[in-house]
Order: C-alpha cells, then sequence, then structure tokens
C-alpha cells in the first residue's frame, strides 16, 4: 500500500516538474500551440484543395481526425527530449540514487504529457471547427473518440520515452522523433486518400497503425463505417504500451549521466 | 565490539569493453571518516561511485554501505546515502527551492517537512536570496552548493562527492570545502573523489590513490606524502639530451632519487633554502644549460611519478567511454 502510495506521489511531483518547465520554456510551449494550429490551417487552406477526398463532406473532414492523431502521437516529443536532457545533465544519477519509485522519472513525464495533449487537442478541435470542420455522430461516440486519441497520445509518449532514454543528446532523440516516426505518420490515411498513393505503397499504408488509428477516429467523429478500426486502434495502443513501457523501464534502470 | 565500516568492498571489478574501470578494488570507509578516492580521469573513481550508489552493478566483487550489499539491499542504501557530484544534477529550470523541495518529495518526507528542509538548506548554504531564482542563472560555485544541499535533504549519514570542486575557480572551492568541512564535524562520513592532492589532503583522513582501476597505495595524508617526499626541485633543460647528466649532478642536494620527464628534471628536496642556489651552481659546473627552475609543493602529478614512474595521463577516448558506456 505504502508502496503504491510513493509510486503515486514520485509520479505526481516529476509531473510538476515537467510542467513547471513548459511553463518556463517558451519555445517548447511553441511546439504544442502554434504548430499544430499552423498544420491545420497549412493542410485546409494550402493542400486541401488538390486533395479529392471522396465519400466526406468536405477535405477538413477527413483531415481533423487524421491530423490530431499525428499531433497527439507527437506530444509526447516533450518526454524525449527531457529524457534526454536530465541523462546528459546528470539529474538521472541523482534521481537513481534517490528511494523513490524508479519509473516515475519516465512516468511523471508521461503524466504530464496527458495534461499538455488535452491542451493541445482544446486547441486543434477549436481551429479545426473554425476551419468549418463539423461533428457528425453522437455525442458519445465523439467523447469515445476524444478518449480514443488520449490513450494514443499515452501510448506514444511510451515510444518517445524509449528514444529520450537511448538517444545519444536530446539532439539525437528529436532527430530520432522526427525523421523516423514522422515521415511514417504520412504514409497512411492521415493527409490523403491511400486509393491515391500508388499501387505498391498502399498495402504499407493500409497496414500502418496510423492508418488504422486515423480511421477509428474518422469513424466516432464523422459516424463512418468503423469495421475493426476501433478495436484496431485500441490493440495497437495497448500493444505499444506493453512494449516501449518495458523497454523504457528497462533502459531507465541501466541510464546513466553521459 | 568493531563498529560496522560505512564502506566495504571486496574485490569490485567492471570493464567496460576492452576498458578496466575497475580492476578488483579493495576499500574500507570507516564509520564517521572522510575517504579520498584520488586519481587521474579516467581511473575508476566515478565507476567506484556509481557502484556504490546503486547506478550501476559490478562485474564482480562485493559491495556493503552502512552494512547493506548494494545489489541485495539497494532499495535501503539510498535511503542512508546522499549523492553529489562533478555534473551538478539540479534542474536549471527550477529555482534552487524548488529543486531541494522536489528532492525532499522524492526521499517521501512529505510536503510541509520538505518545504521546511529546503529553506534551512538553502540558509545553510548562503542560497537564500537566490532561491527563488532559476537555477539556470546560478554560477557555477552556486549550483554545485546547491548539488551538495540536495544531497543532505534527508540528513543521509554517508555522503558521496564525486569531485566536488572539479572546475571551481578557488574562491568556490574554498566554500565548499568549508560546507563539507561543517558536515564532517557533524558527524557525517563522507567518501570523496578528487584528482586534486589539495583537496585530499585538507578534506580526507585516508586517501586511496586509484589508477587504471586499482588502488596503488592508501594510506593518511601524510603518508602519502613521506612517500612522494614532500617538496621538489623542478629543472627544466635546453637541451633534453642532456637530462642523464642533469640529473647525477643534482643527485646529491636531492632527498631521494631524481625523476626524468621530457627535459624536466624532477628531484624530492628535504629544504627549501638554497635548494635553487645549488642547484644552479652545481649545474653550471657541469655545463648544462637551464631554462627554467624552481621549487614546488607536490601535486598528484608527482604522487602518480612516484608511484608509477609515469606522469598521469592526459584523458583520452577510452576513457571518455568508460565513464559513459
Amino acid at each position: 500500500m505504502t508502496a503504491l502510495v510513493h509510486a503515486a506521489s514520485d509520479t505526481f511531483v516529476l509531473s510538476k516538474r515537467s510542467l513547471f518547465k513548459i511553463r518556463r520554456q517558451p519555445d517548447l510551449l511553441i511546439g504544442f500551440t502554434v504548430q499544430p494550429v499552423m498544420f491545420v490551417l497549412l493542410f485546409v487552406y494550402v493542400f486541401g484543395g488538390a486533395i479529392a477526398t471522396p465519400g466526406y463532406d468536405s477535405y477538413v473532414d477527413f483531415l481533423i481526425p487524421g491530423i490530431l492523431v499525428q499531433a497527439i502521437a507527437f506530444g509526447g516529443f516533450v518526454t524525449a527530449l527531457g529524457l534526454a536532457e536530465d541523462l546528459q545533465k546528470g539529474l538521472i544519477d541523482r534521481f537513481r540514487s534517490l528511494p523513490m519509485w524508479g519509473p516515475a522519472v519516465v512516468s511523471g513525464r508521461i503524466l504530464a504529457d496527458v495534461g499538455t495533449n488535452v491542451i493541445q487537442l482544446v486547441i486543434m478541435l477549436a481551429v479545426g471547427l473554425v476551419a468549418g470542420f463539423r461533428f457528425s455522430a453522437t455525442a458519445a461516440s465523439v467523447a469515445a473518440g476524444i478518449v480514443l486519441l488520449l490513450f494514443i497520445g499515452y501510448a506514444f509518449s511510451w515510444v518517445f520515452a524509449f528514444i529520450g532514454l537511448s538517444a545519444s543528446s536530446p539532439e539525437a532523440s528529436n532527430a530520432y522523433g522526427f525523421t523516423i516516426l514522422f515521415p511514417l505518420t504520412f504514409v497512411s490515411s492521415a493527409f490523403v486518400p491511400i486509393e491515391s498513393m500508388p499501387s505498391w505503397l498502399q498495402p504499407v499504408a493500409e497496414n500502418n497503425p496510423f492508418t488504422i488509428m486515423v480511421d477509428a477516429v474518422r469513424a466516432l467523429f464523422l459516424g463512418t463505417p468503423a469495421g475493426n478500426d476501433v478495436w484496431g486502434a485500441v490493440a495497437w495502443a495497448v500493444g505499444i504500451i506493453l512494449v516501449f513501457g518495458a523497454l523504457s523501464v528497462w533502459r531507465y534502470q541501466r541510464a546513466v549521466t553521459r | 565490539m568493531t563498529v560496522q565500516p560505512a564502506v566495504e568492498t571486496q574485490d569490485l571489478r567492471k570493464t567496460y569493453g576492452d576498458v578496466v574501470a575497475l580492476g578488483g578494488v579493495d576499500l574500507r570507509v570507516e564509520a564517521g571518516s572522510v575517504f579520498g578516492l584520488l586519481g587521474p580521469n579516467g581511473a575508476g573513481k566515478t565507476t567506484a561511485v556509481r557502484v556504490l550508489t546503486t547506478l550501476i552493478r559490478a562485474d564482480g566483487g562485493s559491495a556493503r554501505v552502512m552494512g547493506l550489499d548494494v545489489v541485495g539491499d539497494a532499495a535501503r542504501v539510498r535511503e542512508r546515502i546522499g549523492l553529489a557530484g562533478q555534473y551538478a544534477a539540479v534542474d536549471e529550470i527550477l529555482t534552487g527551492f524548488e529543486n531541494l523541495e522536489m528532492v525532499g518529495r522524492l526521499y517521501h518526507l512529505g510536503r510541509a517537512a520538505s518545504h521546511r528542509r529546503a529553506g534551512e538548506l538553502l540558509e545553510l548554504f548562503d542560497l537564500v536570496e537566490a532561491g527563488d531564482r532559476l537555477v539556470k542563472t546560478y554560477s557555477g560555485g552556486m549550483r554545485r552548493r546547491l548539488d551538495l544541499a540536495a544531497a543532505l535533504v534527508a540528513r543521509p549519514p554517508l555522503l558521496f562527492l564525486d569531485e566536488p570542486t572539479t572546475g571551481l575557480d578557488l574562491r568556490s572551492r574554498m566554500a565548499l570545502w568549508e560546507a563539507i568541512e561543517a558536515l564532517v564535524g557533524e558527524g557525517t562520513t563522507v567518501l570523496l573523489t578528487t584528482q586534486y592532492l589539495d583537496e585530499a589532503d585538507r578534506l580526507a583522513d585516508r586517501i586511496a590513490v586509484i589508477d587504471h582501476g586499482l588502488v596503488i597505495a592508501e594510506g593518511t595524508s601524510n603518508e602519502l606524502k613521506a612517500r612522494v617526499g614532500g617538496e621538489r626541485l623542478e629543472v627544466r633543460l635546453e637541451d633534453h639530451e642532456r637530462s642523464d647528466a642533469a640529473a647525477a649532478a643534482l643527485a646529491e642536494i636531492g632527498d631521494g632519487g631524481p625523476a626524468r620527464v621530457d627535459g624536466v628534471v624532477s628531484i624530492p628536496i628535504s629544504h627549501r633554502r638554497g635548494a635553487i642556489a645549488a642547484a644552479v651552481r652545481r649545474l653550471d659546473e657541469a655545463r648544462i644549460a637551464i631554462d627554467d627552475i624552481a621549487v614546488r609543493s607536490p601535486t598528484l602529478d608527482d604522487v602518480f611519478l612516484t608511484l608509477t614512474g609515469r606522469a598521469t595521463e592526459p584523458e583520452d577516448e577510452s576513457e571518455v567511454e568508460a565513464r559513459t558506456g
């Protein structure tokens, strides 16, 4: 029981620290707020006119679920940056020498990510609604979509935690995130219909977990046929959490200052 | 009844690839004492501290801290130790107060007690005025003091200080030394690593000299200095080829055998007075030209020269790897 209380309290103390940092580093705040807004505007007004999305009322309806999944999946990049910084500056040594619950160093950051993801989601949905996005499903279904988005964000935070604990520097962790994961989000149904891709790329895009997640959120927000997408998305998220959760804890236990 | 040692290691070993960081180290630190681990970069000091503070596991041997095994009882070891290091592990984006309070909470002292302790430590380390400023505005000396304060939050009976003053200016070093001495006065056991003989000399009751992962000498500061031979006369020659001749000419005024490195002949002396004049006279008679001549106090280099017959080596790639591995 005390162990559980300590684990929760340590996570809370360290998530407070992460949120302090975000408030005090304005460039990080821009990453959360201005950048996703720019993306929404860029795709709706610059690329949107050139992308045909048969079966959808407008491109903005097609786009918003996709861009939300992408943004929320990358909401965890601060976790990678933060952990890589802790490793570089010696804080990991201090934390690991304390009688605290070790995984809190990671779970505290991820809890903070959930908080920032909520803020990000609100901002992007507001911009999307202004740009013409409309929900066309029941309130319960939309609520389920929002919960699914936050769950996806939580899952990817664990991926970023592993990247941050494995990369040789904060810069390197940034590079891993944006050169490997970022392109993956584009080879999916997030921004264009898969049918518009060359035939050799279509199977890749169809089996990309991002496609399954985007289609699931679309189904929940717009009432389009869901098939197995919602359960598929949940299964992917759970799988990512299990694998990268275990990998992150394993890395943390061996982590020493570089 | 014998008092349990604060730290006891037996045949501690750790390798990183081909680099032997610890090659079988036996240490014994008595409770209430200050123990100095003296050695150059890459000697294995930081690795030893990391094993003892449960950050890494040794490949072989055993270590007990406050009577507890560092592997089997790691969690209980962590409750009894404080660690402050050369990296000044404090969070730049938090204030000094927030840093200390966070550490208190992570020791599970509770909110009110963490708050109170943070305030006490800021006062103790002369950081009250800076307490509400972000640490990124602190000077190097202030960061080290805060780092040391963070290690003391839970009043641990055993403190590990990994190169506490490396990279600090003289005034900050003195201030930190005084802070450490005050702690020792209250009965805290300290294991400190250092590259500086003067630091070990000033703070440590016993010193172990460590090189390439092995303890090559151990004793009190006076015992070590006796082996090094106190002050040395150092002569830099214009012609490096004449080192042997110069060593022969100086042999009689020395208090031990001369050492020759890169055209510098150095020899231990027992009396400072007249040493330079005597040396100049003898070298002049032997027609050996002098580039520079001086008497200086022993340094870590001298300890090494005496104990190993070679100078300390500059840090190289493999050592960086050993520390980071």
